[in-house]
Protein backbone atom coordinates (compact mmCIF):
# COMPACT_ATOMS: atom_id res chain seq x y z
CA UNK A 1 0.00 0.00 0.00
CA UNK A 2 2.73 2.42 1.06
CA UNK A 3 4.72 1.49 -2.01
CA UNK A 4 1.91 2.40 -4.33
CA UNK A 5 1.53 5.75 -2.60
CA UNK A 6 5.25 6.43 -2.84
CA UNK A 7 5.35 5.43 -6.49
CA UNK A 8 2.57 7.83 -7.35
CA UNK A 9 3.63 10.62 -5.04
CA UNK A 10 3.11 13.25 -7.73
CA UNK A 11 -0.46 12.18 -8.22
CA UNK A 12 -1.11 11.99 -4.49
CA UNK A 13 0.21 15.51 -3.94
CA UNK A 14 -1.83 16.78 -6.85
CA UNK A 15 -5.02 15.22 -5.52
CA UNK A 16 -4.34 16.52 -2.02
CA UNK A 17 -3.88 20.03 -3.37
CA UNK A 18 -7.11 19.69 -5.32
CA UNK A 19 -9.04 18.62 -2.23
CA UNK A 20 -7.53 21.37 -0.06
CA UNK A 21 -8.18 23.94 -2.76
CA UNK A 22 -11.76 22.83 -3.25
CA UNK A 23 -12.81 22.67 0.40
CA UNK A 24 -10.96 25.72 1.72
CA UNK A 25 -11.73 27.68 -1.43
CA UNK A 26 -15.45 27.10 -1.39
CA UNK A 27 -15.74 27.81 2.35
CA UNK A 28 -13.81 31.06 1.93
CA UNK A 29 -15.93 32.06 -1.04
CA UNK A 30 -19.20 31.43 0.76
CA UNK A 31 -18.04 33.48 3.74
CA UNK A 32 -16.87 36.28 1.52
CA UNK A 33 -20.19 36.41 -0.33
CA UNK A 34 -22.09 36.48 2.96
CA UNK A 35 -19.99 39.43 4.17
CA UNK A 36 -20.34 41.23 0.83
CA UNK A 37 -24.12 40.89 0.86
CA UNK A 38 -24.43 42.08 4.44
CA UNK A 39 -22.26 45.15 3.86
CA UNK A 40 -24.03 45.92 0.60
CA UNK A 41 -27.32 46.10 2.47
CA UNK A 42 -25.77 48.39 5.10
CA UNK A 43 -24.37 50.75 2.50
CA UNK A 44 -27.42 50.79 0.26
CA UNK A 45 -28.38 54.27 1.38
CA UNK A 46 -25.16 55.79 0.12
CA UNK A 47 -25.95 56.78 -3.45
CA UNK A 48 -23.56 55.62 -6.11
CA UNK A 49 -23.84 56.82 -9.69
CA UNK A 50 -21.48 56.70 -12.59
CA UNK A 51 -22.71 59.87 -14.20
CA UNK A 52 -21.24 63.23 -13.39
CA UNK A 53 -23.81 65.85 -12.49
CA UNK A 54 -23.78 69.30 -11.02
CA UNK A 55 -25.26 70.85 -7.91
CA UNK A 56 -26.82 74.28 -7.40
CA UNK A 57 -24.52 76.88 -5.79
CA UNK A 58 -24.02 76.67 -2.08
CA UNK A 59 -25.40 73.16 -1.81
CA UNK A 60 -22.09 71.31 -1.76
CA UNK A 61 -19.84 71.53 1.26
CA UNK A 62 -16.90 69.59 -0.11
CA UNK A 63 -15.97 67.05 -2.75
CA UNK A 64 -13.04 64.67 -2.81
CA UNK A 65 -11.72 61.53 -4.43
CA UNK A 66 -12.42 58.17 -2.80
CA UNK A 67 -11.12 54.81 -3.90
CA UNK A 68 -11.10 51.17 -2.91
CA UNK A 69 -9.29 48.16 -4.25
CA UNK A 70 -9.07 44.43 -3.73
CA UNK A 71 -6.79 41.68 -5.02
CA UNK A 72 -8.51 38.31 -5.14
CA UNK A 73 -7.13 35.00 -6.35
CA UNK A 74 -8.69 31.70 -7.34
CA UNK A 75 -8.02 28.42 -5.59
CA UNK A 76 -6.12 25.47 -6.99
CA UNK A 77 -9.20 23.48 -7.90
CA UNK A 78 -10.81 26.28 -9.84
CA UNK A 79 -7.61 26.99 -11.67
CA UNK A 80 -7.58 23.38 -12.79
CA UNK A 81 -11.22 23.61 -13.90
CA UNK A 82 -10.47 26.75 -15.87
CA UNK A 83 -7.55 25.02 -17.53
CA UNK A 84 -9.84 22.18 -18.61
CA UNK A 85 -12.32 24.75 -19.89
CA UNK A 86 -9.60 26.09 -22.11
CA UNK A 87 -9.71 22.88 -24.11
CA UNK A 88 -13.38 23.11 -25.01
CA UNK A 89 -14.08 26.78 -24.71
CA UNK A 90 -17.27 28.24 -23.32
CA UNK A 91 -18.27 29.94 -20.14
CA UNK A 92 -15.66 29.84 -17.36
CA UNK A 93 -17.74 29.98 -14.20
CA UNK A 94 -14.70 29.58 -11.97
CA UNK A 95 -13.39 32.97 -13.03
CA UNK A 96 -16.76 34.70 -13.11
CA UNK A 97 -17.11 34.54 -9.35
CA UNK A 98 -13.53 35.71 -8.92
CA UNK A 99 -14.15 38.91 -10.88
CA UNK A 100 -17.55 39.44 -9.30
CA UNK A 101 -16.10 39.20 -5.80
CA UNK A 102 -13.22 41.54 -6.44
CA UNK A 103 -15.45 44.19 -8.07
CA UNK A 104 -18.03 44.15 -5.33
CA UNK A 105 -15.36 44.20 -2.64
CA UNK A 106 -13.63 47.19 -4.25
CA UNK A 107 -16.91 49.11 -4.53
CA UNK A 108 -17.71 48.35 -0.89
CA UNK A 109 -14.34 49.61 0.29
CA UNK A 110 -14.78 52.81 -1.68
CA UNK A 111 -18.23 53.29 -0.15
CA UNK A 112 -16.89 52.63 3.34
CA UNK A 113 -14.24 55.30 2.87
CA UNK A 114 -16.89 57.76 1.64
CA UNK A 115 -19.18 57.01 4.57
CA UNK A 116 -16.35 57.44 7.06
CA UNK A 117 -15.79 60.93 5.65
CA UNK A 118 -19.45 61.84 5.85
CA UNK A 119 -20.37 61.80 2.17
CA UNK A 120 -23.94 61.25 0.98
CA UNK A 121 -23.18 60.23 -2.57
CA UNK A 122 -20.44 59.19 -4.93
CA UNK A 123 -20.43 60.55 -8.46
CA UNK A 124 -18.69 59.39 -11.60
CA UNK A 125 -17.67 55.98 -10.31
CA UNK A 126 -15.10 54.22 -12.48
CA UNK A 127 -13.98 50.61 -12.29
CA UNK A 128 -10.69 49.30 -13.47
CA UNK A 129 -9.51 45.70 -13.53
CA UNK A 130 -5.97 44.51 -14.03
CA UNK A 131 -3.95 41.38 -13.56
CA UNK A 132 -0.75 41.94 -11.67
CA UNK A 133 2.59 40.31 -12.15
CA UNK A 134 1.41 37.98 -14.86
CA UNK A 135 1.74 38.16 -18.57
CA UNK A 136 -0.27 36.18 -21.11
CA UNK A 137 2.70 34.07 -22.05
CA UNK A 138 3.72 32.88 -18.59
CA UNK A 139 2.24 29.59 -17.52
CA UNK A 140 3.04 29.71 -13.83
CA UNK A 141 1.54 33.12 -13.25
CA UNK A 142 -0.67 33.75 -10.28
CA UNK A 143 -4.33 33.72 -11.22
CA UNK A 144 -5.36 36.87 -9.45
CA UNK A 145 -7.04 40.11 -10.40
CA UNK A 146 -6.98 43.55 -8.91
CA UNK A 147 -10.01 45.76 -9.14
CA UNK A 148 -9.93 49.44 -8.38
CA UNK A 149 -13.07 51.49 -7.88
CA UNK A 150 -12.86 55.26 -7.62
CA UNK A 151 -15.19 58.20 -7.70
CA UNK A 152 -15.91 61.67 -6.37
CA UNK A 153 -17.62 61.72 -2.99
CA UNK A 154 -19.83 64.69 -2.20
CA UNK A 155 -20.63 66.14 1.23
CA UNK A 156 -23.70 68.40 1.26
CA UNK A 157 -24.44 71.44 3.41
CA UNK A 158 -27.32 70.96 5.84
CA UNK A 159 -30.41 72.66 4.43
CA UNK B 1 -5.51 70.13 -2.56
CA UNK B 2 -8.88 68.98 -3.85
CA UNK B 3 -9.03 65.92 -6.05
CA UNK B 4 -12.05 64.88 -8.11
CA UNK B 5 -12.61 62.61 -11.05
CA UNK B 6 -15.31 64.71 -12.70
CA UNK B 7 -14.79 67.71 -14.96
CA UNK B 8 -15.34 70.24 -12.20
CA UNK B 9 -15.16 70.73 -8.47
CA UNK B 10 -18.76 70.67 -7.22
CA UNK B 11 -19.64 73.90 -5.45
CA UNK B 12 -16.49 75.69 -6.61
CA UNK B 13 -15.64 77.76 -9.64
CA UNK B 14 -12.60 77.04 -11.78
CA UNK B 15 -10.62 80.17 -12.58
CA UNK B 16 -7.55 78.83 -14.31
CA UNK B 17 -6.43 75.67 -16.14
CA UNK B 18 -2.85 74.42 -16.09
CA UNK B 19 -3.09 71.33 -18.31
CA UNK B 20 -2.28 67.70 -17.67
CA UNK B 21 -0.36 66.56 -14.63
CA UNK B 22 0.63 62.96 -14.00
CA UNK B 23 2.50 60.73 -11.62
CA UNK B 24 3.59 57.12 -11.76
CA UNK B 25 5.42 54.45 -9.82
CA UNK B 26 6.71 51.05 -10.81
CA UNK B 27 6.67 48.61 -7.94
CA UNK B 28 7.83 45.06 -7.54
CA UNK B 29 6.50 42.79 -4.86
CA UNK B 30 9.03 41.45 -2.39
CA UNK B 31 9.93 37.82 -1.89
CA UNK B 32 8.26 37.36 1.48
CA UNK B 33 4.97 38.69 0.26
CA UNK B 34 5.30 36.70 -2.91
CA UNK B 35 5.75 33.46 -1.02
CA UNK B 36 2.78 34.19 1.19
CA UNK B 37 0.76 34.97 -1.89
CA UNK B 38 1.89 31.69 -3.41
CA UNK B 39 0.58 29.80 -0.39
CA UNK B 40 -2.64 31.80 -0.31
CA UNK B 41 -3.05 31.05 -3.96
CA UNK B 42 -3.74 27.43 -3.12
CA UNK B 43 -6.94 28.20 -1.28
CA UNK B 44 -7.92 31.36 -3.09
CA UNK B 45 -9.31 34.49 -1.51
CA UNK B 46 -7.94 37.92 -0.93
CA UNK B 47 -4.21 38.53 -1.18
CA UNK B 48 -3.94 41.25 1.46
CA UNK B 49 -0.23 41.84 0.89
CA UNK B 50 -0.87 42.75 -2.72
CA UNK B 51 -3.87 44.91 -1.92
CA UNK B 52 -1.76 46.95 0.50
CA UNK B 53 1.17 47.12 -1.86
CA UNK B 54 -0.94 48.44 -4.71
CA UNK B 55 -2.73 50.90 -2.46
CA UNK B 56 0.59 52.30 -1.22
CA UNK B 57 1.97 52.62 -4.72
CA UNK B 58 -1.18 54.26 -5.98
CA UNK B 59 -1.01 56.78 -3.15
CA UNK B 60 2.55 57.53 -4.13
CA UNK B 61 1.61 58.06 -7.79
CA UNK B 62 -1.17 60.40 -6.66
CA UNK B 63 1.30 62.27 -4.41
CA UNK B 64 3.60 62.84 -7.36
CA UNK B 65 0.74 64.10 -9.47
CA UNK B 66 -0.31 66.46 -6.68
CA UNK B 67 3.26 67.72 -6.29
CA UNK B 68 3.36 68.53 -9.99
CA UNK B 69 0.05 70.37 -9.80
CA UNK B 70 1.28 72.37 -6.82
CA UNK B 71 4.42 73.31 -8.71
CA UNK B 72 2.30 74.74 -11.51
CA UNK B 73 0.34 76.81 -9.02
CA UNK B 74 -2.88 74.79 -8.98
CA UNK B 75 -4.93 74.04 -5.91
CA UNK B 76 -7.06 71.21 -7.32
CA UNK B 77 -6.79 68.33 -9.78
CA UNK B 78 -9.91 67.41 -11.74
CA UNK B 79 -10.79 64.55 -14.04
CA UNK B 80 -8.36 62.12 -12.43
CA UNK B 81 -7.93 58.73 -14.05
CA UNK B 82 -5.95 55.72 -12.84
CA UNK B 83 -4.25 53.16 -15.02
CA UNK B 84 -2.39 49.97 -14.14
CA UNK B 85 -0.13 47.94 -16.36
CA UNK B 86 2.20 45.06 -15.67
CA UNK B 87 5.61 45.81 -17.09
CA UNK B 88 7.46 42.61 -16.29
CA UNK B 89 6.93 39.47 -14.28
CA UNK B 90 6.27 40.65 -10.74
CA UNK B 91 6.29 44.38 -11.38
CA UNK B 92 3.39 46.71 -11.98
CA UNK B 93 3.15 50.33 -13.00
CA UNK B 94 0.56 52.52 -11.33
CA UNK B 95 -0.23 55.69 -13.18
CA UNK B 96 -2.44 58.61 -12.21
CA UNK B 97 -3.23 61.62 -14.37
CA UNK B 98 -5.55 64.58 -14.32
CA UNK B 99 -5.96 68.26 -15.10
CA UNK B 100 -4.49 70.80 -12.72
CA UNK B 101 -6.71 73.82 -12.09
CA UNK B 102 -7.02 76.74 -9.73
CA UNK B 103 -10.34 77.20 -8.00
CA UNK B 104 -11.71 80.16 -6.10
Amino acid sequence: MLEIVLQNLDLVIFLALMVIGYTAGSIAEKRHYASIEQRERELLRLMLVNASGSYPDGRVKSAFLVSGSAVISVDYFKRFLAMLRNLFGGRVRAYESLLDRSRREAILRMKEEARAKGAVMIMNMRLETSTIGTSDTSKNGIGCVETLAYGTAVVLNPQ
Amino acid sequence: MILTNIGSVPGKKIVEHFGIVSGSTVRAKHVGRDMMAGLKNLVGGELKGYTELLQESRNEATERMVAQARMLGGNAVINIRFATSSVAQGAAELFAYGTAVRIE
